[in-house]
């Protein structure tokens, strides 16, 4: 795919050669897997691969599951719910097809999160590299929608609630809102009709991911891997930066995907209930509000930021805002380095952003009006509509540090810092011209 | 629109805070449960459940519970399943005696598939439980207005699990009501079921943790005879009867977790021979 990446491929069998001059699909599957890839690529970069394999896993569980759910729910009836707990129950392996496919969720969301704080801390979205970082946004943004349909399909408490309340907030949308609303709940409320479609977009969905997967790649293969290092790989050097992506990346990935499947199937096998919540093994009751509506694990920091803003508009603009400043990043971002190894002040506002997002995901899950340190020690410290010793008060903290991360530290620091000496080629353990810049 | 002086954006701000500020939530409290003395034999990685303990809390959970309780994602069927209380080698579930004579002693609604009307039948081991009450308001009105809860997923449904079950029958009734705490008709205090009791405490110093519950003390000590001559003391039984419900939440977890084992340990071996491939495919090269 790669402009200068000469094809090494030569068609040996007569059938390969007759295919090659009608449709060569194998030299574009032995030159995709030939890719020069810099040879520098630390474990964090593994996550790609590991991210296609949960994506895989999601399709194919999704998929069979599917054939034995049933999306429907009334007022008497729950063969939502009902039809989940046979798959548990009755359908062969079914219990192990299902706690594949909830745990999988939250088990493609950790991968996610660690590859996009990659791409963050290593520079991965600056140019020429924007277009892969644009299309990882596109599929971030498909997940959590992907994630939230697929989190009411059960119909357990927590997924009707859940519904009510993220359907809601799309309505809260000036102008648009109330129309978006009406057609995603396919009536007046979370209904039946709202089951059915989000059932079918849960099924369509994924396949969009994979489409918008297929363009991140070709992306990717056209700009070449970032790396560590951060820098372009000159082509003077690029026979000594870089090996083939197959076999050493494929063996590489490989190795780590096996350490990530091990998790995975520990939380499946051993703990199957610690990524679900209780709340939502009871069926659907429209007319009883669980004490705490709270979502998954990997929804929270969002969901946090929503609950910070005193105002319904204002906190579906904020929760909105912080996704679409991933999309700005490329463009607010001022640094010529790439890789904050060589920006060791701008890695300290890194550390502080994740647990800055760990922090908020620890919000979201907690009512708003608890007490953060719990005490009686502490005296009342009210500000305005809450006490500082609040969810409510960290988690606005944690938003303003968020927004101020993006549109503040990262385009000023980017001006204002004196990075290290970045090498001139990733071979290159002396640093020959260390006052240069690598752009 | 005029520029707004950065003092304006402050009042402005503040008013518009103070406009939408949000209603402080309810905070529930509730005692952290008990394990029974030696803990549930299924709990951990390894712990499976144990058959002669499943066969108890069926007993109690058949002569108790079932008089309000519905449990229909339960088949009879699953009762002989691997890992069930009464599965038997050498029966598949559906032909296990001892399920099929269980099943026969209930009578299931059906239609004469003859004439269409609807007749009472002996079940079979595929029928499901059948409910007490023909549907959940009927349920509610006999219940003092509360449908009391289905039991299939009741341990999985609940924070604390089996031993929040157990707490809550052996040691949650019969709790002296502390001075000041107004207890409502058909209500019943129990410091182990989640509630806020704030607007209800007159007392002094601490709102008591718990909440109300409908549901009136549901056992008693010997109220139900085990077969296997084990003392029904109130807590023999309540820990018996959560085991069962534990077991009937999830009734593949033993399965779940030997299958674990062993691919775990698979899984294991793969990584290691995939962590030798990439130290050979990158001897010669520096990274």
């Amino acid at each position: 795919m790669s402009a200068d990446h000469e094809s090494t491929y030569i068609p040996k069998t007569g059938i390969e050669k007759w295919l090659d001059t009608r449709l060569p699909i194998i030299r574009f599957g032995a030159d995709y897997m030939a890719l020069p890839t810099p040879k520098n690529l630390n474990y964090w970069w593994t996550f790609g691969g590991i991210l296609s394999i949960c994506l895989m896993i999601q399709i194919i569980t999704g998929v069979v599951l599917a054939m034995h759910y049933t999306p429907a729910f009334n007022s008497t009836t729950n063969q939502a719910f009902d039809s989940v707990e046979r798959i548990m129950r009755d359908v062969n392996f079914g219990w192990l097809l299902r706690y594949i496919h909830a745990s999988g969720a939250s088990m493609f969301f950790i991968a996610v999160y660690i590859h996009m704080l990659r791409g963050l801390y290593y520079g991965s979205y600056k140019a020429p590299r924007e277009m892969i970082w644009l299309l990882g946004c596109v599929i971030f943004i498909l997940m959590i929608a992907t994630a939230f349909f697929g989190y009411v399909l059960p119909m357990g408490q927590m997924s009707f609630h859940g519904a009510v309340v993220i359907t809601n907030v799309i309505g809260a949308i000036p102008v648009i809102g109330p129309g978006i609303l009406t057609w995603l709940q396919g009536g007046p409320a979370v209904d039946e009709p709202t089951l059915k479609r989000f059932f079918s977009l849960h099924y369509l969905f994924p396949f969009a991911i994979l489409g918008v997967v297929v363009l991140h790649l070709w992306a990717l293969h056209t700009s070449g891997q970032n790396n560590p290092v951060g820098i372009l790989i000159p082509k003077e050097t690029r026979k000594r930066d870089t090996v083939p992506f197959h076999p050493y990346y494929t063996v590489k990935d490989g190795f780590a995907a096996m350490l990530f499947l091990i998790m995975f199937a520990v939380i499946v096998f051993f703990m199957p209930g610690s990524l679900l919540d209780p709340s939502n093994s009871i069926p659907a009751n429209p007319l009883q509000t669980p004490p705490e509506i709270s979502p998954e694990w990997y929804l929270r920091p969002f969901y946090a930021m929503l609950r910070a803003i005193p105002n319904k508009v204002g906190g579906v603009f904020v929760m909105f805002g912080s996704l679409a400043l991933l999309f700005a990043l490329p463009w607010l971002d001022t640094s010529k380095v790439r890789s904050m190894r060589y920006r060791p002040a701008m890695r300290w506002f890194f550390i502080l952003f994740v647990i800055c997002g760990v922090g908020l995901g620890w919000c979201g899950g907690n009512p708003p009006d608890v007490q953060v340190i719990k005490t009686d020690a502490l005296p009342a410290m009210p500000l305005f509509d809450g006490d500082l010793n609040s969810f409510l008060w960290l988690a606005r903290i944690l938003t303003f540090y968020y927004f101020l991360f993006f549109l503040v530290i990262i385009p000023w620091m980017g001006l204002r810092e004196t990075p290290l000496p970045v090498p001139e080629s990733i071979s290159a353990p002396v640093l020959s011209h260390g006052e240069e810049k690598n752009g | 629109m005029p520029a707004f002086t950065p003092i304006k954006r402050l009042i402005v701000a503040a008013a518009a805070i103070a406009l939408f500020a949000t209603p402080a939530l309810a905070a529930r409290t509730a005692d952290e449960p008990k394990s029974p003395p030696g803990g549930y034999s299924f709990n951990g990685p390894f712990g499976q459940h144990d058959q002669r303990q499943l066969q108890r809390g069926f007993k109690v959970w058949r002569e108790v519970c079932s008089s309000c309780h519905a449990m229909h994602l339960v088949h009879f069927r699953d009762l002989g399943e691997k890992g069930g209380p009464f599965w038997n080698p050498k029966y598949k579930s559906t032909d296990n005696p001892v399920v099929k004579a269980l099943a026969a002693q209930y009578q299931i609604s059906d239609l004469d598939t003859t004439t269409g009307d609807p007749i009472k039948r002996p079940g079979t081991p595929a029928d499901a439980f059948p409910s007490p009450y023909p549907n959940a308001t009927a349920a509610a009105a006999a219940n003092g207005g509360a449908a009391p809860p289905d039991h299939s997923t009741i341990v999985k449904a609940r924070d604390g699990g089996a031993e929040y079950i157990y707490s809550l029958i052996a040691f949650g009734y019969g709790k002296a009501v502390p001075a000041g705490l107004k207890v409502g008709p058909g209500q019943n205090y129990n410091p182990y079921y989640p509630g806020d009791l704030g607007s209800y405490y007159t007392g002094k110093g601490k709102v008591p943790t718990g909440g109300f519950i409908a549901m009136p003390q549901p056992l008693k000590a010997g109220q139900v005879t085990f077969d296997d001559g084990t003392k029904s003391t109130l807590p023999q039984e309540s820990a018996d009867v959560a085991a069962f419900l534990d077991w009937a939440s999830d009734p593949h977890a033993d399965e779940r977790k030997e299958m674990g084992t062993g691919a775990v340990f698979f899984m294991l071996i793969l990584a290691g021979l995939t962590f030798l491939s990439y130290k050979r495919i990158w001897r010669n090269v520096a990274h």
